[in-house]
């Protein structure tokens, strides 16, 4: 489904950030991406979304070169990805119902299929009783379970969750692992970066070790291990 | 689809302009006060050119014929003025005419009028009054009336003489302070225009800079560039709108109060003339599409320009 080809990303002051590094992701896979700060693990994320471009090698999308798309061609393939940020990064004017609203409307849908849609969402992530609250109203839990909500209310392909427990406490850790799991287990892709030892521990699920931009492990039911 | 994404972005344009409150008001004080800038340089333009064509208006070459010019001859030499290109209207006033106007202006003076009894015959000429179209012309005019072309028209001379080279220094310094000050004039409009079109630019551009995160975000959630700009242009005309209207709403008292003061040549026309109220009211539909327009224009695009320096993601 995502096949990263001899992928190389050097920047400008020649360091390197990815290292010819090949990788591919089945569909309904849960893959965790572990390493130090700085092994490459944002980078390849990065690729993924098209912000940033490799310096050589190719990313496939269902053998589709994603970085050779158009414009138009890439605005729909982005809303083919969910994605959750370590910090957050919800937009702070709106409210929560209007951040996953956003979401929707960019995808195309209907006002109907939106009042239906963000309800249900937000009491899936369990903040039914937060839809009109703005983000600084919101813990970081909170914050997290809206762009949860918000990545997954378009029912993408795949869900990419940059270290998205990085800023949580253990319980909020917790939870948002779980939903995680859930989505996976309706059959969605997710990708997931971590830190988070206990987190990949009690995973079980296969483990790609990033160490200075190359990749140095890919374990089918990995654990932390660096 | 298409009628959708309009009603969402004027939605959501519309709702951040009330929710980024502070910014707004930042940004629709700047624009008022270039609107505001504007609209008095189109006055004081307006008021200068009034004055300077007062003024034009005032400058006249006249051309008196001796007493004893048969009528015919000197209307004959009126119709040739008439078709030169540089003469705008052509005034004869006829020895009787002349008579008249002389009693009225000397009617406190009965000395004059006994002098002017005792004598047998109307001792005034006729003459012409010639207004060019631009006061630099009245030299050509004047060389004209003394050349040999002039004088041909007729077979005896009959003028008495043409008042212009009595006028010429004065002439002269009018048509230099006409020509210097419209200059001046449309240099400093277009600076003063240039400099606040930059920052009212500015203002803008630092309200979006605050959102250029948002604006990326919006971008990986898949949204085209124009449903990312939609709201900020429509949030950019709101500025423009209102800044308008406060501007357009702020003139009223301010030509009211202060336009007999900023009339610089007030002492030479009639009081109509001199209230800049009456301006105002009466070009108010210019106005009103300049400063709108204006408005609008510089909101729209100065959004445009901001936001588009943080679309490519």
């Amino acid at each position: 489904m995502i096949y990263f080809d001899r992928v190389s990303k050097v920047y400008k002051d020649d360091s390197i950030a990815l290292d010819d590094v090949s990788l591919s992701i089945e569909p309904k896979e849960f893959i965790s991406i572990v390493g130090h700060s700085g092994a490459g693990k944002t980078t390849l994320l990065r690729m993924l979304l098209v912000e940033d471009r490799p310096s050589s090698g190719s990313v496939f999308f269902e053998s589709t070169d994603i970085h050779q798309l158009s414009k138009f061609e890439l605005t729909n393939f982005r809303r083919r990805i969910g994605t959750v940020f370590q910090d957050f990064r919800l937009l702070p004017r709106k409210t929560a119902f209007e951040n996953i609203a956003f979401a929707m409307e960019v995808a195309g849908r209907s006002d109907e299929e939106i009042e239906s849609d963000v309800p249900h969402v937000l009491n899936l992530v369990d903040l039914g009783d937060k839809m009109w609250n703005f983000p600084h109203e919101l813990s970081g839990g909170e914050k997290q379970r809206v762009a949860i909500a918000r990545a997954i209310v378009n029912q993408p392909d795949v869900v990419i969750a940059d270290e998205p427990t990085g800023m949580l406490d253990p319980i909020n850790t917790y939870d948002i692992v779980q939903i995680l799991k859930k989505i996976n287990e309706l059959g969605t892709t997710v990708i997931l970066t971590t830190h988070n030892k206990g987190v990949i521990d009690s995973l079980g699920k296969r483990v790609v070790t990033l160490d200075r931009g190359r990749v140095i492990r890919d374990d089918k039911r990995g654990r932390y291990v660096l | 689809m298409f009628w959708t994404n309009t009603k969402r972005i004027l939605r959501s344009g519309f709702v951040s302009f009330f929710r980024n409150g502070f910014v707004s008001l930042a940004a629709v004080l700047v624009m008022t006060i270039t609107l505001f800038a504007i609209g008095s340089l189109l006055f004081s333009g307006a008021l200068l050119e009034k004055s300077l064509n007062e003024l034009k208006d005032k400058v006249d070459v006249n051309v008196y014929f001796l007493t004893t010019a048969p009528e015919d001859d000197i209307l004959a030499f009126k119709t040739v003025l008439e078709g030169l290109p540089e003469v705008k209207e052509v005034t004869y006033t006829s020895r009787e005419e002349a008579l008249v106007i002389f009693r009225a202006r000397h009617e406190d003076d009965q000395l004059t009028l006994q002098a002017l009894d005792e004598l047998d015959e109307n001792p005034l000429g006729a003459s012409l009054s010639i207004k060019a179209k631009e006061t630099s012309q009245y030299e050509g005019i004047a060389n004209f009336l003394e050349g040999d072309d002039a004088l041909s028209i007729v077979e005896t001379p009959i003028i008495e003489k043409v008042n212009f080279f009595q006028n010429k220094a004065a002439i002269d310094k009018l048509t230099e302070i006409i020509s210097s000050s419209e200059q001046s004039n449309l240099l400093k409009t277009i600076l003063l225009i240039i400099v606040s079109i930059l920052i009212t630019f500015n203002t803008i551009r630092l309200a979006i800079y605050d959102s250029r995160e948002e604006i990326k975000l919006m971008k990986l959630v898949g949204a085209s560039n124009w449903y990312v700009q939609g709201p900020f242009i429509v949030t950019g005309i709101m500025y423009g709108v209102i800044s308008a209207v406060v501007a357009l709403a702020l003139f009223y008292p301010v030509t009211l109060w202060f336009g007999p003061v900023f009339y610089p040549f007030n002492f030479f026309s009639t009081i109509e003339s001199t209230s800049l109220l009456i301006y105002y009211s009466n070009n108010f539909s210019e106005i009103f599409i300049a400063v709108f327009g204006t408005g609008i224009v510089l909101g729209a695009l100065s959004s445009y320009l901001a936001v588009k320096k943080y679309l490519k993601v």
